[in-house]
């Protein structure tokens, strides 16, 4: 693989990484699983490029397409908290609506960027060859602030009552923590984080495409599991960094495999491969303990046989 | 102080499995006192503690709580006022959070909670200096996971955090219900210890006269969603399980049918 390659497979790992983020908070903090990533990823994408072609400022624009997102995330959650509508299917619901939504904003099926100003233009300015190599870095920044900002946020009392929310709701409202009120705003700063990721991405590759949100949230959960097995925790601090430890080593396994001619893997294997790869880290902890049982098991045998 | 009024619950009405848990259940409980309600299944104990804490709304009647009427108002913003430890172990702590956040969120209970963070030096040294009053060893594992203590160990932390925080009244949920006979005991004594040390207002809902009779300064008892039976004072002091029955007996004028309530 090139360094062109793997830089490139890093790129959208960071940009991942932003959506793993997202879906640990809806998915494991706030126990909520949220499909709307498939329309809020797009429709972060959606607002900001729409916005970007029509010459506003690209920071602007991105945070346009951010609080975009935490609406469409607000909108889940309200349908679950006051209409009562199963979380599956509220996410679902919304999942389908932001399609028609997201069409509506572009004004077509894809919004090309080719040569418009984005928040990585002033980087690449200073440096023009080395475009490649300045935007991983730039979305490196983004991602470590927004890490370091949810470990923040978790830490505080707020965030505490909302990962109480998530772990034991009647506990929490026994406590006097509103706990509809804390879904709504978890699941608005879930899908404001994969908007983001959203608007980011079509930054980086050239344009917005109806298309691109398929299979977000598979991808988002993909990172989040291979960063749990890769490294188990319960802080926080470690749920956060595993998240986007997972989205840069599944894009970099997936960058290996469709790159590994003699496979003969092709891009559009994509997500079979994504499916593979998830099914793996989902078995993996329960293989990895039955080894350990058979060790200890062997291992006391021999201290009895020793005794012996 | 805590004063319950004429409250009525019904689950279901209107279908063939309706459920009238609760049919004008009235009870004053003065400052500082602390009551164990008893009564058979589906006497309608838990109900009442629910509609109590605010975990249900009562159909009709009224709730006063330090002399704020939270009737209509959900548990959480009830909370302020009302401390509870509930049945099951696992309820009312969260296992995936550690001791020390399980205490800090504790400590605010009922207050609003912002950006500041959670936990600092002297919040620790606070949780661990009332961990030590249990003398289980907590004090030494503020960051163990709650889910790695046991059934006791966590309902102990539990009363420890019901009692951080000034409550009008304690609600207990059959606490010792999933205990061993002799963690159980151990519970119970802490629950005595501090509801008499902080001169807690308590209600305790049990399954056993026992218990009952043996614990707090006064015995209620639920039957049919009502209060039929209210023993305090020097005539308590003087009863028995058999007394207790006799007196239900002879208010209801029917045998109880329910072995469960001579059991513990």
């Amino acid at each position: 693989m090139s360094l062109i390659a793997l830089l490139g497979a890093t790129e959208i790992g960071l940009i991942f990484a932003l959506v793993a983020l997202g879906v640990l908070i809806s998915f494991r903090i706030l126990n909520f699983p949220d499909l709307t990533a498939d329309g809020s990823f797009p429709l972060g994408g959606a607002v900001a490029a729409t916005l970007i072609a029509g010459g506003h400022d690209p920071w602007l624009a991105t945070l346009a397409g951010t609080v975009a997102g935490g609406l469409a995330g607000l909108t889940t959650a309200w349908l679950n908290v006051r209409l009562n509508i199963l979380q599956l299917l509220a996410s679902i619901l919304v999942m389908i609506a932001l399609y028609s939504v997201n069409l509506r904003i572009m004004g077509a099926p894809n919004m090309p960027l080719i040569g418009a100003t984005t928040v990585f233009s002033p980087f690449i300015a200073q440096a023009p060859d080395s475009q490649y190599l300045i935007q991983p870095m730039v979305l490196a920044v983004i991602v470590v602030i927004a890490k370091l900002a949810l470990d923040a946020f978790f830490a505080s009392q707020a965030g505490l009552a909302m990962r109480a929310t998530g772990a034991n709701p009647r506990m929490a409202r026994s406590q006097g923590i509103p706990t509809d009120r804390m879904v709504l705003i978890g699941m608005a700063l879930s899908n404001a984080l994969i908007a983001l990721a959203g608007a980011l991405y079509v930054q980086t590759q050239g344009g917005a495409d109806i298309s691109m949100g398929i299979g977000t949230i598979v991808v988002g959960l993909a990172a989040v599991i291979i960063g749990e097995t890769l490294i188990p925790g319960r802080t926080i601090m470690i749920a956060t960094l595993a998240a986007v430890l997972g989205a840069l080593v599944y894009r970099l396994f997936i960058a290996l495999a469709l790159n590994a001619d003699f496979i003969g893997l092709q891009a559009q294997d994509l997500n079979l491969i994504t499916a593979a790869l998830v099914g793996f880290a989902l078995v993996l902890p329960s293989i990895k303990r039955k080894i350990a049982a058979r060790r200890s098991a062997s291992t006391k045998r021999n201290t009895a046989n020793d005794a012996r | 102080m805590m004063r319950a009024n004429g409250l009525y619950k019904t689950f279901n009405p209107g279908t063939p499995i309706e459920n009238p848990a609760l049919r004008g259940a009235s009870l004053d409980i003065p400052q500082g006192q602390f009551v164990t309600v008893i009564g058979s299944n589906g006497a309608g104990k838990s109900t009442f503690l629910n509609a109590i804490s605010g975990d249900l709304i009562v159909d009709q009647g009224t709730i006063e709580i330090a002399g704020r009427d939270v009737t209509r108002l959900s548990a959480w913003q009830r909370a302020g006022l009302v401390a509870r430890v509930f049945q099951d172990p696992m309820a009312g702590t969260c296992e995936a959070l550690t001791i020390e956040e399980n205490l800090a969120i504790a400590w605010q209970r009922g207050e609003k909670r912002g950006l500041r963070g959670s936990l600092n030096s002297s919040l620790r040294s606070l949780f661990r200096d009332k961990l030590a009053t249990l003398k289980l060893g907590l004090e030494n594992r503020l960051t163990d996971h709650m889910g790695l203590l046991s059934g006791g160990q966590r309902q102990a932390v539990s009363l420890l955090m019901a009692s951080l925080k000034p409550s009008q009244i304690l609600l207990l949920d059959e606490h010792t219900a999933a205990l061993d006979p002799k963690t159980a005991a151990f519970v119970l004594e802490l629950t005595d210890q501090i509801v008499r040390e902080n001169k807690l207002t308590a209600m305790m809902v049990t399954h056993s006269m026992r218990q009952a009779l043996d614990h707090g300064d006064r015995t209620v008892m639920l039957h049919q969603g009502r209060v039929v039976l209210d023993v305090a004072g020097a005539d308590r002091a003087k009863m028995d399980v058999p007394d207790l029955l006799a007196m239900f007996e002879r208010t209801r004028g029917e045998a109880l049918a329910d072995d469960a309530l001579l059991l513990g």
